[in-house]
């Protein structure tokens, strides 16, 4: 068991590192430097100005060497400007040379600053992995038991009026990307003027002019009913229909297997021939879905975040993206793909202890 | 609950006149047609009859579990006199385990794999009897010592994929056993088992039936187990009972000719496939919604009579004189049942000739690794140990064996799906054993063929017959141009005797048996010299099976073809073969004439194997060896001999030579050699397992 968790780590290391270079190296390109320097400096440098910044802010090295440097396992790198002033990568404005480290990146915890937020990134990173956090939390208290439940309720009796209503609704669900049905509670629930809110207001059922609020910006200090609860639909949503779907599929095939049929001539009730016998086999697919639906969230979050004006994870991944901040995109993908891996490993090892037939040794 | 009020002298099963159908979009399919019997108390019931004759049907409706589609249309189930039909299923449920209990064909998938053994068992009386659960528990360990499964308490604890298959098929038995029921249904225990594993079962149900004096709904297609096992049985043909009564009557005084037209297509001690070879049932079995006006065996009946037997439903006749023997036939009293099978061909024995096939000293090892995700030590598996023998052209050569033996290893060495670790196989003089069949020529490939066991699997479902005969004569570089190919496709056709039509049928529309006919066309597409057939008929009902050894025989006799018969079923073996090759644990234990290997002396591997296969003949007389335990792993062999595990007759065998040393290869007559250390007196002294009884 220890082995293969090492075995499994080797690899998330491998992937990461290969994943990181990769965004590295896209987001160092020269045009994209070019800008940079343009945003950074002044928007009317001469190109000469340009080559002499991005020198100057050690830009220039290999690409492989300023990963390298970014990682940590390579010294940062020094430089003695015409003026006399030593600038380097761990030498931040008005320090002195001489006292700092010389190695400064990802492992030495110098995860660089932020240009938009101007601070340093690992703040802006860990306020809004916390905001996203909640938003999770969330999402997945909604998501897998709901869909859990559908699931297993449409599975157990296949070709059912229940089986056929809770089918169509995980279909309809999963159909609806989160841009729309966002947009679609919004305009149902939180608009003033459309929807169920202006009559409901006129009704005086509700107190102020809309039924649930149409940002999430107030949930970030206090997560209420109110605020919180049209996010976490927008993006649970989704997800509800899909791993019903892969429920009621593990389900319906469990429910036709013959040790159903063993336990069912055994005399075992319908309720506990579900709940004893077939739920246990039929969630072993979906758990792989369901661990798989992290990383997706992630990709949710960036849309309902914005959508919502909710300053997480995914807000700042768009703030980055959208400012050429390569620092926090870096940063931002570093998260990314730590979540992905850490997922995939939970999932395959949870696997292991739902399915006795893959035991480990 | 209800025991009070049922007399014991009444039959426990009463079935009458019950009527099933299948209800599809299309049509009412009926499936069981007024089928009536009665099992009483203690007594064991026999149902008998070919796939698709409505036999797990019957066994399902009593448990009244047909499905959504199915449904009881007439007639009535009465357990201890109360009618199943009309219960409600909440006291079906009480019935369900607790008096009716079942035990079904594949273990493997009768058996959550999420849940350990134990719990499994335990349900039972908890449910049922409200028994808690660690008395529950208490009470599994000891019915799995009563199911003699070694280590109960291992057992119990163990999930159903770490037990062997004979293992699981006792815990289901052991399941149906826990809160010990007054009626026990067996839908084919057996047949996915090997046959000395399927031996001990057959003992260990036997054994229980006597102990708690259960009353047995035994269904099977095999013949000799109903022999072995049941008191009574009933014949069933396309969902109507034909024939029922007392089995030692129905064996030797079969009054319908369905029956006796069965017990000619299977092959009993005698046959031989030369001198009184076996005759097959023509035609095929009606489809539910194509059976015929009148008697439904009609159409491929030899006594048939049109007027007599198409004119109106045939119903149950009691023979007079036996124990409640009936035969639906409307002419059992005019047929000469005594007369002798008219137009018996003799055949002439095939001639031997060269060798074309010879294999020295062959080993083929795999390696694995030790754990599902990739860790551990990497274990050999020797799935074969110098195999050496050679095969003539002409010859008919068995491998026998149970699963794990490496038969099927050795068919993919020889065919070059594999190559050998190390030894020669020389193929027309040519050495083979290291040539993948990616790199043997065209002909070499098209004069080894094989057909496989599963007709079902082996055909492209979307490609018409003709194409695929055709695809295999293109691959083999027959024929000059397409309307060649298309010609010999005929020919292939009419020489596996299926019509000229089925070369625009999809597989699908086929038969097992026909299906089984393609791949044998396919197999002699390029002229095989050698064919390997893996099991070409253990997947076939009985009457089919005749059919397409004959087949067989019939294009080996015309071909001179060296045929390697892969089998696990010593009567087909016997009645086809020249010569008979043992395996156990990848080792020859045995080889010889058959006639050599069937009698004495024998290997003591070979005598246990004799000695489990049930014969369907009252006269047969056999020795009862069960052989105690499992085949151990091929990935770790017992030391010495590998069959000294299970072999009875290791005492004799002096200084304990069977645990250390390898038996070296004797031979004891022309031809016939085994590995064995017994000394020949001790060999000598060895009788016959199988015996006619004198009449």
């Amino acid at each position: 068991m220890l082995l293969f968790i090492l075995r499994r780590l080797g690899v998330m290391l491998l992937t990461a590192l290969a994943l990181t270079f990769i965004v590295f190296y896209l987001t160092n390109l020269p045009p994209n430097l070019e800008k940079l320097a343009k945003s950074e400096a002044s928007v009317r440098m001469t190109d000469d100005q340009v080559v002499s910044w991005i020198e100057n802010n050690g830009f220039n090295a290999p690409v492989v060497s300023r990963y390298a440097q970014w990682l940590g396992v390579m010294p940062g790198w020094t430089k003695t400007l015409d003026t006399g002033e030593v600038r380097g990568r761990c030498i931040a404005r008005g320090q002195d040379p001489a006292t700092v480290a010389s190695y400064c990146g990802l492992l030495q915890g110098t995860w660089g600053m932020s240009t938009v937020f101007k601070k340093p990134v690992t703040e802006v990173l860990g306020r809004g992995l916390g905001q996203t956090g909640w938003l999770m939390l969330a999402v997945m208290l909604v998501m897998v038991p709901t869909s859990l439940l559908l699931g297993v309720l449409s599975g157990m009796r296949e070709g059912s009026r229940t089986d056929r209503v809770l089918s169509t609704f995980a279909i309809a669900t999963t159909a609806t990307p989160e841009y729309v049905s966002g947009v679609i509670f919004i305009a149902l629930f939180a608009s003033a003027t459309t929807g169920i809110s202006p009559l409901l207001a006129s009704w005086g059922w509700i107190e102020g002019k809309t039924l649930f609020m149409g940002t999430a910006t107030s949930a970030m200090d206090d997560i209420t009913f109110w605020n919180f609860a049209l996010p976490v639909m927008t993006i649970a949503l989704y997800g509800i229909g899909y791993i019903a779907r892969m429920t009621r599929a593990s389900m319906t095939e469990v429910m036709t297997a013959q040790y159903i049929r063993t336990a069912r001539l055994k005399g075992v009730s319908f309720g506990q021939v579900v709940l004893k016998h077939a739920l246990r086999n039929a969630l072993i697919a979906p758990f792989t879905v369901i661990m798989l639906q992290f990383p997706w969230l992630l990709n949710g979050v960036v849309i309902v975040e914005t959508l919502f004006n909710y300053k997480g994870f995914g807000w700042t991944l768009v703030q980055a993206a959208g400012n050429n901040d390569i620092e926090l995109l870096l940063g931002c993908s570093v998260v990314a793909v730590l979540v992905v891996l850490v997922t995939q490993l939970i999932s395959d090892i949870g696997y292991v202890f739902l399915n006795p037939r893959i035991r480990l040794s | 609950m209800f025991d009070t009020t049922w007399d014991p002298s009444k039959p426990i099963l009463e079935i009458e006149n019950l009527s099933i159908s299948f209800f599809t979009r299309l049509r009412e399919i009926p499936a069981v047609m007024d089928f009536s019997c009665t099992v009483m108390a203690g007594e064991a019931m026999g149902l008998v009859g070919e796939s698709g004759c409505g036999k797990s049907t019957v066994a399902l409706a009593v448990m009244r579990d047909l499905g959504k589609n199915g449904q009881i249309v007439a007639g009535s189930i009465k357990f201890k006199g109360r009618d199943l039909t009309r219960m409600s299923e909440e006291d079906l449920r009480h019935i369900r385990g607790s008096e009716i209990a079942m035990i079904y064909q594949e273990p493997m998938a009768s058996l959550n794999p999420a849940m350990k053994v134990g719990a499994q068992l335990a349900e039972v009386p908890m449910i049922h009897q409200g028994m808690s659960r660690d008395d529950a528990w208490k009470l599994a360990r000891q019915i799995v010592a009563d199911v003699r499964l070694p280590d109960p308490d291992r057992i119990v604890n163990a999930y159903p994929h770490q037990l062997s298959g004979g293992q699981q098929q006792r815990i289901v038995i052991a399941m149906a056993l826990m809160s010990k029921p007054a009626l026990l249904i067996l839908d084919e225990p057996t047949t996915a088992l090997d046959v000395t594993v399927e031996a001990g079962i057959v003992d260990l149900v036997k054994d229980l039936g006597h102990k708690y004096g259960t009353s047995m709904l035994f269904i099977s297609h095999n013949l000799g187990l109903i022999l072995d096992v049941c008191d009574r049985l009933c014949v069933m043909y396309s969902g109507e009972a034909i024939e029922t009564g007392h089995v030692g009557e129905v064996f030797d005084k079969m009054r319908h000719p369905y029956t006796q037209a069965l017990f000619r297509s299977i092959p009993l001690p005698g046959a031989d496939k030369n001198s009184s070879p076996l005759v097959a049932i023509p035609g095929n079995f009606p489809l539910p919604h194509e059976r015929p006006k009148g008697c439904n065996f009609g159409p491929r009946c030899d006594y048939f009579e049109a007027g007599r037997c198409d004119a109106a439903e045939v119903h149950m006749s009691a023979v007079p004189g036996d124990d409640r023997h009936a035969s639906r036939c409307v002419k059992w009293t005019e047929i000469d049942w005594n007369a002798p099978l008219k137009a018996k061909v003799v055949k002439p024995k095939t001639p031997v000739g060269k060798v074309v096939l010879k294999m020295e000293d062959l080993k083929k090892y795999y390696s694995v690794s030790g754990s599902a995700f990739g860790g551990g030590t990497k274990k050999v598996v020797k799935a074969n140990e110098t195999l050496s023998f050679e095969a003539r052209e002409g010859e008919t050569l068995a491998i026998v064996g149970e699963s794990g033996c490496g038969k099927s290893t050795f068919a993919k060495v020889l065919m070059g799906l594999e190559t050998a670790t190390s030894g020669t196989i020389m193929l027309f003089d040519e050495n083979v054993q290291s040539t993948p069949i990616q790199q043997r020529n065209t002909d070499m490939v098209s004069s080894v063929q094989m057909v496989f066991q599963n007709p079902f699997d082996t055909l492209n479902p979307s490609m018409t017959i003709g194409r695929q005969i055709i695809r295999a004569l293109e691959i083999f570089k027959q024929g000059k141009s397409d309307e060649d190919r298309a010609a010999r496709m005929l020919e292939l056709l009419d020489l596996v005797k299926l019509p000229r039509a089925f070369a625009d049928r999809m597989p699908r529309q086929l038969s097992g048996g026909q299906k089984q006919r393609v791949g044998i066309a396919r197999a002699f597409a390029g002229g095989a010299k050698v064919v390997v057939a893996d099991e070409p008929v253990s997947a076939l009902d009985v009457s089919v099976q005749a059919a397409v050894t004959d087949l067989l025989m019939d294009i080996q006799r015309e071909n001179r073809t060296t045929l390697l018969f892969i089998s696990h079923d010593l009567s087909i073996v016997r009645y086809l073969s020249d010569r008979v090759m043992v395996m156990y644990l990848g080792h020859v234990v045995e080889m010889g004439t058959t006639d050599q290997v069937f009698s004495p002396p024998y290997h003591p591997y070979t005598e246990a194997l004799l000695s489990a296969v049930p014969i369907a003949d009252t006269r047969v007389i056999k020795k009862r060896i069960v052989l105690e335990g499992d085949i151990p792993s091929a990935m770790n062999p017992p030391p010495g001999c590998p069959f000294q595990t299970r072999c009875r007759w290791k005492s004799q065998v002096p200084g304990g030579l069977c645990d250390t040393v390898m038996p070296p290869v004797k031979m004891l007559a022309e031809g016939h050699q085994i590995k064995c250390h017994l000394p020949d007196d001790v060999l000598s002294t060895m009788e016959p397992v199988i015996k006619m009884a004198a009449e």
